[in-house]
């Protein structure tokens, strides 16, 4: 590096660079929360959803299927879980969990009572009502 | 081996934190192992330990001994960048403790007690946090992090008001104060999904892609300054450009975690672009340690933790930079979200990127805090041998799930019509998987190995008479 070039400069630019590029992400971040009702339906967004938001998560759900793309890779896709098998499919399944077919990966029993399922199932239309930009490229997920 | 003493007695409390972290580190291996062979034997282990508790384990346990990590660290770096005791070593000892009974208790938690009773023991109805990837942690353990951030910020930042400020202090104190900052998102979940997600992509990707690069450069160009002696104005300023462009690139970068998950489409672009300039500072780290050792200006004794440094910068770059890179891009993206060329790449970069990183500050911290300034030429190649051998297993690992990966986006994701369902393309994977976990035994080899050079003494053709240094008289 040139001799005219000190690290008092670099540390200005690193502090000066950095301030630009959060207040251009505040900015966005402001921005993308305004749209966000929009794109994701709130008026839809009822209590039973809340409700089985929080069913989702304290079943770590999380920890085996992804939500949108984002989670462990070990169960299948359920963004477009409703789209894809429909809310009885959902309800049975989840009360037939486990299947103990040997070798086979396992879903734990969560003893969810009817109105418990169905607002995970609420929850689960909900999800597949955002605008996720044509994501997943199939039903598959 | 000439022996050395700390040039600040408080730098000792950085041992206790370094042996912690190798511990955890032996536990999230264990169960990375686990979960492996849960791909292949679906119902090891099943009911006593599901899937998503092993997982819950093996990611939580990476943080902690990462924190851990830099904690101890930080305790060995800033009173010697400072050249002043450490504020409080006592304070340091306690927080020890502290951090790592809340660290068991949740581990034990998780894996005792069920989760969704977990949740409502801890307080998750009063104010819901848990159940979210990574932020798994109970109410309590969360509280108990941030107070365990602070209490080790202020004492860290107090040793460096009272001292020098080099560059190298001011940006792992920043990288630092920056990480306690953005966890505190992790207590931001709203009932909206597409806003639950946002903001928590504020904690995990200004974590690894933003704050994380600060501690990671810092801790790099500290263990570069003291192997090769190259000038401290050379390498403040490669610190200073190279953590610019960590930011720069990574806060908008962000925005590559934005293209599927319900935000606007400007994302696409703003996240495409920044996405693919993020291996630019990881790029810059590897001309910035190869550059050093070229330069440097001693052979110093401790050639281990000279490769764990280059290691660091070389591993980094393949897998936050490149592997990254691989799937940045929107329109790869779409096919690849959520596939296992996620989970390739994630492995890749946590492992050059942050595992590396600590070793390496262990492996030149360590032998000074026990009393000499190298270790023995065998331990010194025991360590060597570990990193080739941790280092392929990992390689492995990643091609294999790479290989996954691929497989699974053309037979899952890319036919429009008659696409193969999830768990039938995962039974196509097998192969993959297997050779996934004979990586993974490799690597757990390689840590055996790395633990075994904590053991090992001089060679009998090693010098052991007693050594002079600093006029007194000491055995070697």
């Amino acid at each position: 590096m040139s001799r005219g070039f000190t690290s008092q400069m670099a540390r200005n630019i690193f502090y000066g660079g950095t301030m630009f590029f959060v207040l251009l992400f505040a900015v966005l971040i402001f921005d993308t929360e305004t749209r966000i009702p929009a794109r994701s339906n709130v008026a839809e967004l009822t209590p039973a959803v809340v409700r089985g938001k929080h069913l989702w998560e304290t079943r770590n759900c999380i920890g085996c299927h992804t939500l949108l793309g984002e989670g462990a890779y070990f169960a299948p896709e359920l963004g477009n879980v409703y789209q894809r098998r429909g809310p009885d499919f959902i309800k049975i399944w989840i009360k037939a969990q486990p299947t103990h077919a040997p070798g086979r990966r396992q879903m734990p029993q969560f003893n969810f009572s009817e109105a418990q399922l169905e607002d995970l199932v609420q929850f689960l239309k909900w999800t597949n009502g955002i605008n996720t930009e044509k994501w997943p490229p199939n039903i598959e997920g | 081996m000439k022996s050395a003493t700390l040039k600040y007695s408080s730098q000792s409390v950085s041992k206790m934190y370094f042996i912690a972290a190798i511990g955890l580190f032996v536990g999230q291996i264990v169960f990375g192992i686990t979960l492996g062979l849960q791909y292949l034997i679906g119902d090891l282990f099943f009911p006593a330990i599901p899937f998503n508790i092993a997982r819950m384990v093996h990611t939580n346990l990476l943080i902690v001994w990462l924190l851990m990590g830099f904690m101890g660290s930080a305790y060995y770096l800033i009173p010697e960048e400072a050249e002043t005791e450490l504020y409080s070593p006592l304070f340091a000892k306690v927080l020890f403790w502290i951090y790592l009974a809340a660290g068991a208790a949740t581990i034990l938690g998780y894996l005792l007690v069920p989760y969704a009773t977990l949740a409502q023991m801890t307080g998750n109805d009063f104010l819901a946090t848990m159940g979210r990837e990574f932020l798994e942690q109970p109410l309590p353990t969360k509280v108990g992090i941030v107070l365990v951030a602070l209490g080790f910020l202020f004492n860290i930042s107090m040793t460096v008001l009272k001292g020098r400020k080099t560059a190298i202090s001011l940006v792992l104190l920043t990288g630092l104060w920056g990480l306690a900052l953005m966890f505190l998102f992790s207590f931001v979940n709203p009932d909206n999904l597409v806003r639950d997600k946002l903001y928590w992509w504020f904690v995990v990707h200004l974590w690894v892609e933003g704050t994380w690069e600060l501690i990671l450069g810092a801790l790099l160009a500290f263990v570069l300054i003291k192997t090769t002696g190259v000038d401290r104005e050379v390498i403040d300023k490669w610190l200073y450009l190279i953590v610019t462009m960590a930011l720069i690139t990574g806060i908008l970068g962000t925005g590559h975690h934005f293209f599927f998950i319900g935000l606007p489409g400007y994302w696409h672009w703003v996240g495409s672009v920044f996405g693919a300039l993020e291996p630019i500072p990881f790029f810059m780290m590897t001309l910035f340690a190869f550059n050093m050792v070229q330069r440097r200006k001693r052979e110093h004794p401790n050639q281990a933790a000279v490769l764990w440094a280059v290691g660091t910068a070389v591993m980094g770059f393949l897998g936050a930079g490149l592997w990254g890179f691989l799937h940045t891009l929107s329109p790869i993206n779409y096919y690849t979200h959520g596939t296992q060329i996620t989970a390739a790449h994630g492995h890749l970069a946590f492992y050059g990127a942050y595992v590396l990183v600590v070793i390496a500050m262990i492996s030149y911290a360590m032998p000074i805090l026990r009393g000499r300034e190298a270790n023995p030429r065998r331990a010194q190649a025991y360590e060597m041998w570990s990193f080739w051998i941790m280092t392929i297993g990992m390689a492995v690992m990643v091609l294999a799930l790479t290989g996954a990966g691929i497989l699974q986006v053309w037979l899952q994701r890319m036919p429009t019509e008659g696409a193969m369902g999830f768990m039938a393309t995962q039974d196509q994977l097998r192969f993959f998987y297997w050779v996934r976990v004979g990586g993974g035994v490799m690597f757990l080899c390689g840590l055996l190995v790395y633990l075994a050079s904590f053991f090992i003494g001089p060679a009998a053709d090693e010098d052991e008479v007693p050594a002079l240094v600093g006029g007194r008289l000491q055995r070697a």
